[in-house]
């Protein structure tokens, strides 16, 4: 590649195949599976492209993919629609916010600033079911979905890794 | 030169103002589908064709997890059986496989038998199904059933397994069909007290177990009082098992009867209406007062009565009149 020449980000590569990845992960996730009787924790995992893509660069396209991603999250959970792709974009305008602060950090920093973007997410989630269903959801419940979303932060950070030098322009 | 110095720096304020433009858009977009989204809404059709597809590849994919589900126990049990010869391991192997087998078939077709001592009173028509797809969460908690409409399955339809009440169908498919649970945030259920009669609102929070709202009459519950269905509303019929009543911090819950085992095998109650009760003909009204607005003929007083007596009596008619 000669010097100089700016290689755009292909969105096929940096949106596309996470999207694909993270829908075949939660429908995945979605199997009745039951330990001990016990059913598995179902993270949300399109956190995990909310942030990154945030983090990697400004995009048009990121949001209207991320509401894509929202709506077969409420179709695959059978919620109402809309209230995926709400909490998706709060926590990817979490990631946009932080994205000057964000440049050169480490991993732990970044995951620091995922859980804010997880707490603008899911603030946003329970404040439109408080507002249709006139009460919050369990805590319990919250807590075990939250906590098993923040543990899957490792694949946003290899996409960050993998795309954030990609576009000099908004470096 | 670098590349912060070249022309394209130029295009980066403008690229980033459209991308925040591009945020809020699709903030817009969302937040208008979700307060036009609710149940028969257009977008009903779409979910459904989505839930058809959903529950194909979920039948399909789920296969698997019954078959490692099935070869686990015999898996482990290779595992413990260090020490032996490899013929013998494989013949234990083979044997302990064909055992889990034999379990998980026996476990399952117990299950089948208890399930089918379903029963209500009066006898309703059931469906069996089998849940392909699982839910779990504070914002939802809802099952996919590999069967649909071309069962007869309708929309608010009951689902029970073998221990109560699971939950009901609110979107049906020609194939598949969703079944929200009593946990579901969304999910409210008219109930009664089966000790004193009193009616209540099962809530679902997302929890393990719902709220019991809108207790009406003074001190109506007590701790261990079975919960069932009212069938107030005529969505669900009266009687069906839900749980027991339990005392907790923010008032009274419900520990639900279906705790006691896993949602993957459930039946469906093709419940209409009542009509299918106690007969069609039931419902229908008697005779109906009439509804006509003519002033009606004011009836003679006894003294009128009396007097037209005796001057018929004074007056006698001429014989040939």
């Amino acid at each position: 590649m000669p010097a100089g020449v700016i290689q755009p980000l292909n969105p096929l590569t940096w949106l596309g195949a996470p999207a694909l990845a993270c829908a075949a992960g939660s429908l995945l996730l979605t199997l009745p599976v039951e330990i001990a009787g016990v059913g598995l924790p179902q993270p949300v995992l399109a956190m995990i492209p909310a942030f990154a893509w945030a983090v990697i660069r400004p995009s048009l396209l990121a949001p209207f993919v991320l509401i894509l991603l929202g709506l077969f999250q409420d179709m695959l959970w059978g919620g109402r629609l809309g209230l995926w792709p709400s909490a998706l974009l709060a926590a990817y305008a979490m990631g946009v916010a932080a994205r000057p602060l964000l440049a050169g950090q480490g991993f732990w920093t970044h995951w620091g600033w995922y859980l804010a973007a997880l707490g603008a997410g899911f603030g946003v989630a329970v404040a439109l079911t408080f507002f249709t269903a006139g009460q919050a959801p369990d805590p319990g419940g919250l807590a075990i979905q939250v906590i098993a979303t923040a543990a899957v932060f490792w694949p946003a950070w290899r996409l960050i890794e993998t795309y954030e030098d990609a576009d000099v322009r908004f470096k | 030169m670098s590349l912060r110095d070249g022309p394209l720096n130029e295009l980066r304020p403008p690229l980033a103002w459209l991308a925040v433009a591009a945020l809020v858009l699709a903030g817009i977009v969302s937040l208008a589908l979700f307060v036009n989204d609710h149940r028969g809404s257009p977008l009903d059709g779409v979910r459904g064709r989505f839930d058809g597809v959903a529950g194909a590849v979920g039948g399909v994919v789920s296969a698997p997890v019954h078959w490692v589900g099935d070869g686990a126990a015999a898996v482990g049990a290779y595992v413990d059986a260090g020490g032996q010869n490899g013929r013998l391991r494989a013949q234990l192997a083979q044997a302990r496989q064909l055992e889990a087998q034999v379990e998980a078939l026996r476990e399952e077709n117990g299950r089948l038998r208890a399930l089918l001592q379903v029963k209500t009173d009066p006898p309703l028509p059931m469906v069996g199904a089998r849940t392909v797809l699982d839910a779990r969460g504070p914002f939802a908690d809802t099952r996919l059933a590999d069967i649909g409409s071309d069962a007869g399955v309708l929309e608010g339809n009951p689902a029970l397994n073998e221990h109560g009440l699971v939950g009901r169908v609110v979107s049906v498919s020609p194939h598949v069909s969703r079944i929200m649970l009593l946990t579901d945030i969304e999910s409210r259920i008219p109930v009664l007290i089966a000790r004193t009669n009193g009616r209540a609102i099962l809530t679902g929070d997302g929890g393990p177990a719902p709220t019991l709202d809108y207790l009406r009459t003074h001190d109506p519950v007590r701790p261990g009082d079975r919960i069932l269905t009212s069938g107030d509303g005529g969505v669900i019929p009266r009687g069906l098992p839900v749980g027991v009543a339990v005392r907790s911090q923010d008032g009274w819950r419900v520990a639900l009867d279906t705790d006691a085992g896993s949602i993957d095998l459930v039946r469906i109650l093709l419940f209409r209406d009542f009509s299918q009760v106690v007969g069609p003909n039931a419902l229908q009204p008697g005779a109906l007062p009439s509804t006509s607005t003519d002033a009606p003929t004011p009836p003679a007083s006894p003294a009128a009565t009396a007097a037209t007596a005796a001057a018929a009596a004074a007056h006698p008619a001429p014989k040939g009149q």
